[in-house]
């Protein structure tokens, strides 16, 4: 019987990493994903099989509750929440793993556990306690419960160093006394674990949390690799294996995207120190302001239009509304083409799935790559809620907090119309000197509202 | 030492799904990247096959109500990173649908 639950568990494997291979496009993606949804339920049946049902009552509650609580906030959430969806799973698959060590921890009764079983119990304990509580504040930032800005305070590397010196000081005394402790020891270690991982998000802007999430995501793929060690399932550690690999090198590629170091973004306290020194002598920017009316004239007479989305289009729902611009123009035989930063938005693909929500052709989606070219050549840049991809400051303003990252070269079209809330700056705390420069005009208001003005003036025409 | 001679095997498993991860991952284009940071998120979600194997360990002794809350608490945390974290991977998967031509 056990052979057969094993051969199972390696056909969930295959399954798996056949899943994730098919993820490599768009075509084959749906796809992928059902092949690893089938590899969980064949897996998680071998489990149940394995176990013989004993502690049934816990595992229907909490699977009846999990799921009910996972489908419906998936069900429900807006596509624009999606990052902070990611984060909040990512966190509870963190705070299991936790839990697990825990519950194996005290039902050892105090007794002393093998080598393999302390170290990788107290690993999990603490990477996964730190991926639950950083997610929960990485989610807290994105939703924006409490500020997007990098949280900071004196001494606060020293402060953090700190609490990771005294979770691993704990971490020692529980492997060495192979987890026979008084029991305030492994609960220190729990929350001293749950506090780093808030203090180690709070000073991260969220113009970086993509990249944190994707951070954290990695931590859980090794705190259940880990887990896999500590219970013995060839299962736990080859899938935490792949989660722990595959999000290392997101993370990388994002950090990459923003021509910085992982460290940089990490202890960089990005925007909060030195950001301002761009601010024109800390005055408000001048700027022109303009109307809709203008701007449809300047759409509709143009020969080719290049939409640049940011996060101020998710958060408005406006990429529908952008479609029928779109489409309103081309009818004129505007040439229409959206200019998609790799980190607009909060995600990598975050702008591309609203476009692709709306149904907006594929191949009018240029990455920064094939964009930054059709500028110079374009009779209109219209910015759609993105500022920080935009900012010219990135190219020449060395004491900016982004001096280096790859920018959309917005300033080269012949025009450019940023539409914007306010003035307030981006999600980064930057001043953008794009605002300033005399090709380029503000439309204010909410993006959804200001396009389908856009729209029916340029219906009028 | 026996200890350490039954970590190997393990060990070659995990270094083994360590190259399979990066290789298998490295290819996605950056449209992809936040349905497939969704995808292995719901993979991780296997640490629910832990939680269960653990409430299993848990209920063959005599456990205290404290314990038996945790390992439920393990368990529902996991049944939502695996349920919610695919449901979330398909929603976003369903935007690519209509998509025959391009690319």
């Amino acid at each position: 019987m056990n052979v057969a639950i094993d051969l199972a568990d390696l056909v969930a494997i295959a399954l798996f990493i056949y899943g994730l291979h098919e993820l490599n496009s768009p075509a084959t993606a749906r796809r992928g994903n059902r092949f690893a949804m089938v590899g969980m339920a064949i897996a998680l049946i071998g489990i149940v099989v394995r176990t013989g049902g004993i502690g049934w009552q816990a595992v229907a509650v909490g699977v009846a509750l999990g799921a009910a609580i996972g489908i419906v906030a998936a069900l429900k959430v807006k596509m624009t929440a999606m990052p902070q969806m990611v984060a909040l799973y990512n966190g509870a698959g963190g705070g299991a793993a936790a839990l697990i060590s825990t519950v194996e921890h005290y039902v050892a009764h105090g007794g002393a556990l093998t080598d393999v079983i302390a170290v990788s119990l107290v690993l999990s304990a603490i990477i996964g306690a730190v991926s639950f509580s950083g997610s929960i504040v990485a989610f807290l930032k994105l939703q924006e419960v409490m500020t997007g800005r990098p949280i900071t305070y004196p001494g606060q590397q020293v402060v953090n160093a700190l609490v990771l010196l005294a979770i691993l000081g704990l971490a020692v005394w529980f492997i060495v006394t192979l987890g026979v402790l008084p029991s305030w020891g492994y609960v220190a270690l729990l929350l001293g674990a749950l506090l780093l991982g808030v203090l180690f998000v709070l000073p991260i802007g969220g113009a970086d949390m993509p990249v944190v999430i994707s951070l954290l995501n990695s931590f859980t793929g090794v705190a259940v690799a880990i887990t896999g060690f500590e219970i013995g399932s060839n299962l736990l550690i080859i899938c935490g294996a792949l989660v722990g690999a595959s999000g290392t090198i997101l993370t990388v590629a994002m950090s990459r995207a923003m021509n910085r170091p992982l460290t940089n973004v990490l202890f960089g306290a990005f925007g909060a120190t030195g950001g301002m020194e761009v601010a024109s002598a800390g005055g408000p920017q001048q700027v022109r302001s303009t109307s809709a009316d203008d701007v449809a004239v300047m759409l509709a007479y143009a020969a080719k239009v290049i939409f640049v989305p940011g996060y101020g289009m998710a958060v408005a729902q406006a990429q529908h509304s952008v479609k029928a611009l779109a489409d309103q123009l081309e009818k004129r035989g505007v040439k229409v083409l959206y200019a998609i930063h790799p980190v607009a938005g909060r995600m990598p693909g975050h702008m591309n799935v609203l476009l692709a929500e709306a149904n907006v052709p594929y191949n009018q989606l240029l990455d920064m790559d094939d964009a930054n070219p059709e500028f110079p050549t374009a009779d209109v840049a219209l910015v759609i809620g993105a500022n920080d991809v935009t900012n010219p400051a990135a190219r020449n303003v060395a004491s900016s907090p982004i001096y280096g990252m790859p920018i959309l070269d917005v300033d080269k079209a012949s025009n450019v119309v940023v539409l914007k809330r306010s003035m307030r700056s981006g999600f980064a705390g930057i001043e953008n000197p794009l605002y300033e420069m005399p090709n380029c005009s503000m439309l204010f208001g909410d993006a959804k509202a200001s396009i389908d003005e856009l729209t029916a003036a340029v219906k009028a025409l | 030492m026996n200890e350490l001679a039954s970590l190997v095997a393990p060990l070659t498993v995990l270094v083994l799904a360590i190259f399979v991860g990066f290789e298998v991952i490295s290819k996605v284009p950056t449209t992809l990247h936040t349905p497939l940071m969704s995808a292995t998120n719901a993979i991780h979600g296997i640490v629910l096959a832990g939680a269960i194997v653990i409430s299993a360990q848990l209920f063959t002794g005599d456990h205290t109500p404290l314990l038996t809350t945790l390992a439920a608490a393990a368990v529902t945390l996991g049944a939502i990173n695996v349920f919610g974290g695919f449901a979330v991977t398909e929603r976003m998967l369903q935007m690519f649908k209509r998509r025959g031509d391009g690319k």
